[in-house]
């Protein structure tokens, strides 16, 4: 497998259930065709501490980066359609 | 082959597996003594599971009316259905104090009263006066206690030195002929090498192993990677038929609400808009202890008075609190509700349903943290050069059920006994005794094997076979009958892991690997807890048993130890139960009936 997969895969393994659930959904399903961008807000975001990241998931703060905040939005919506 | 790797070795006094808030307590406390202290953990330790707990953490501070610890040890024994050892109770109760203020020393911001003290709200089981009162025993950080907890320690741990290996996972203990234990090997992720790690003490602090049923709150993290390394090194698990299922968990999803929604005023309804927890525990309520709530809920869905389209979950209101106290003392709950359960809890209920959440089971130690077993007649035999401490332990302090709170407490205590323990075992920078290679080379061995194992199994499949059964078979209530269906189609699985396949042979940031290493990990834990439930024909805490309804103290006031074979057989003995208490400033709480 490709390394930066790889380690963008592991970097999903969050402190919460409800961050692997979304961070995970986005590699698998958006991150593949999102833009190159994209692709680096989203490794951006998973260096994000975890209450951090869950206060953009719940959308009380918004990432000041453009690209960041178009990330989040995408994986706001991700939940409904995420099984185990 | 296995003699292809190169170990790189490393000497530490003591190496801690996990970097949650038990790992970083001992890891902070052993560093600080100035033991020469190694941290070992998968993800990076503000990842560790302990950032998901929100509810804060119990101790009879008296700071919101009179408490006292003595109180607290009878709301913990009692939680217990008094499978907890009581010595071990009354030492977690009694340090919980000054394990609160010494955090709030570290840095760590708790909520405040008016007058500046620290802030605490009520929990489910944590009464005043031996039950006739609700206490307000808990100590939170807005909701981001765990969080809190896990930063502050870290950085205290760094500023004593100690070092941390990050994204290193685990694999075994190195085990002597004696039985001691002389380190533990890990394999670095990022760069895909293999690290033999010497210690005089080896402390296990990772966690629970959730993830072996397939509705869980915890994160995939949760993977009983430690109490997998225990059964591979020949040694029991206690009490493994306890598995505490939250009340709330979100219908669909399996997030959590948390047990603060309750303690604030928030209450459970079934179809009819009954508040039917005031039917099943009339004093406590909605605040009765969690497998008293869960088993109530789980009653009334099965009754036919389940809401939703199924009529399969229960709604939890919190509306009549107000968008203000909702947002105030509860600040994530609203938004996760929004976008986990879609709901507008300030004008709707949430959808929640007993959802897994704890393991009481673990790795039995003694309260100093250090791992006993039973041998040659002596239960409390200490293995030299291993402890475990947190939820992977057994210490035991929550016996057949635990009460919301203790568990950060638990972490905390545990963390600074083990820290206190080594600094009186270990002198610092000690020579090592030589590693035993046959026993390294057993683990490179396995190691090798799973990494190019090309069987037809994948992974994934026999974890979602395995989290199935789990979950059908070991759940609320439990038959023998469906317990021994389970436990087939588990030994299904069992050997399905002999012929798994993984896909990728690399070295560097191989998840395929690692999830192989951690379902294995996970089976061990699901086959011994099975087994010990069906073993356990009595219901007690947790442990639920609709074919044996009644507690048996008489035949069962025990601790299970199951040790698990080659072929996935599992042998069992007891350990009794301590009844006794640590110092005779509290009298032994003697079995009574549980009632809320």
């Amino acid at each position: 497998m490709d390394e930066h997969l790889g380690k963008l895969r592991w970097r999903c393994r969050r402190g919460m259930k409800e961050l692997d659930l979304l961070t995970l959904s986005y590699l698998d399903r958006h991150y593949p065709t999102a833009s190159a961008a994209e692709q680096q807000a989203f490794a951006d975001l998973l260096e994000v501490q975890d209450p951090l990241l869950m206060s953009y998931m719940v959308g009380r703060e918004t990432p000041t980066d453009a690209a960041m905040a178009r990330v989040v939005n995408v994986m706001r919506t991700l939940l409904n359609e995420s099984t185990e | 082959m296995s003699n292809a790797y190169q170990l790189i070795e490393h000497n530490y006094d003591v190496v801690v597996v996990g970097a949650g808030g038990a790992g970083l307590r001992a890891t902070f406390g052993m560093a600080q003594k100035g033991l020469k202290t190694a941290c070992l953990t998968k993800v990076f330790p503000t990842r560790s599971h302990t950032v998901a707990a929100q509810g804060g953490m119990s101790a009879a501070l008296g700071n919101m009316g009179q408490d006292l610890w003595q109180w607290h040890m009878y709301d913990t024994v009692k939680g217990s259905d008094w499978l907890g050892d009581q010595d071990a109770i009354e030492y977690m109760c009694r340090e919980a104090m000054p394990a609160v203020i010494e955090l709030e020393h570290y840095g760590v911001p708790f909520s405040r009263t008016e007058e500046g003290k620290i802030y605490q709200r009520p929990f489910g089981g944590m009464t005043t006066n031996y039950g006739e009162g609700t206490a307000q025993r808990t100590c939170a950080a807005a909701d981001r206690t765990g969080h809190a907890i896990l930063h502050t320690l870290y950085q205290q741990a760094l500023r004593h030195d100690a070092e941390f290996f990050i994204e290193y996972f685990a694999l075994d203990l190195i085990m002597d002929d004696s039985g001691a234990c002389r380190g533990v090997v890990a394999w670095d992720l990022a760069e895909g090498t293999l690290h033999l790690f010497r210690a005089h003490q080896t402390v296990l602090a990772t966690g629970g192993y959730g993830r072996s049923y397939f509705s869980a709150t915890s994160a995939h993290t949760c993977t009983g990677d430690g109490n997998g390394m225990v059964l591979r090194a020949g040694l029991p698990l206690q009490d493994m038929e306890f598995t505490q299922f939250h009340p709330t968990g979100i219908y669909g999803s399996g997030c959590l609400m948390t047990e603060g929604c309750r303690g604030e005023g928030g209450y459970l309804t079934n179809s009819n808009g009954d508040r039917f927890m005031e039917r099943y525990a009339p004093n406590a309520k909605d605040l009765a202890s969690r497998d008293v709530v869960s088993r109530s809920m789980t009653i009334e869905i099965r009754e036919g008075r389940g809401v939703g389209e199924h009529k399969d979950h229960i709604y939890l209101h919190l509306e009549h609190l107000g968008a203000d106290v909702i947002n105030e003392r509860l600040p994530g709950i609203a938004e996760t509700a929004r976008i986990f359960a879609g709901v507008d809890v300030t004008k709707e209920p949430a959808p929640v349903l007993p959802t897994v959440h704890y393991n009481m089971g673990g790795i039995p130690t003694n309260y100093h943290g250090e791992v006993v077993v039973l041998k040659d007649g002596n239960p409390d035999t200490v293995i030299p050069g291993l402890m475990a401490i947190g939820e992977a332990a057994c210490v035991s302090v929550h016996g057949a059920n635990r009460l919301g709170s203790n568990s950060l407490l638990d972490i905390v205590v545990f963390g600074r006994a083990a820290a206190i323990r080594c600094a009186e075992l270990v002198r610092p920078n000690s020579a090592h005794p030589a590693t035993p290679q046959p026993a390294v080379d057993k683990i490179l061995a396995r190691f090798d094997g799973l990494r190019n194992a090309k069987g037809e199994n994948p992974t994934a499949g026999l974890r979602m076979r395995m989290q199935r059964t789990m979950q059908n078979h070991a759940a609320v209530f439990r038959t023998g009958e469906s317990m021994a269906e389970g436990i087939k189609l588990l030994e299904e699985v069992h050997a399905g892991f002999d012929h798994i396949g993984v896909t990728d042979r690399s070295l560097v940031w191989n998840s395929d690997l690692v999830e192989t290493l951690e379902l294995d990990n996970l089976l061990g834990c699901a086959m011994v807890s099975i087994k010990s439930a069906i073993n356990r024909p009595e219901s007690r805490g947790a442990h639920a048993r609709e074919d044996y309804p009644d507690r048996d103290d008489e035949g069962w006031m025990k601790h299970t130890l199951a040790w698990l074979g080659p072929k996935s057989e599992v042998t069992i003995d007891y350990r009794p139960v301590h009844t006794y208490t640590l110092t005779n400033e509290v009298d032994y709480i003697p079995p009574k009936k549980r009632t809320y």
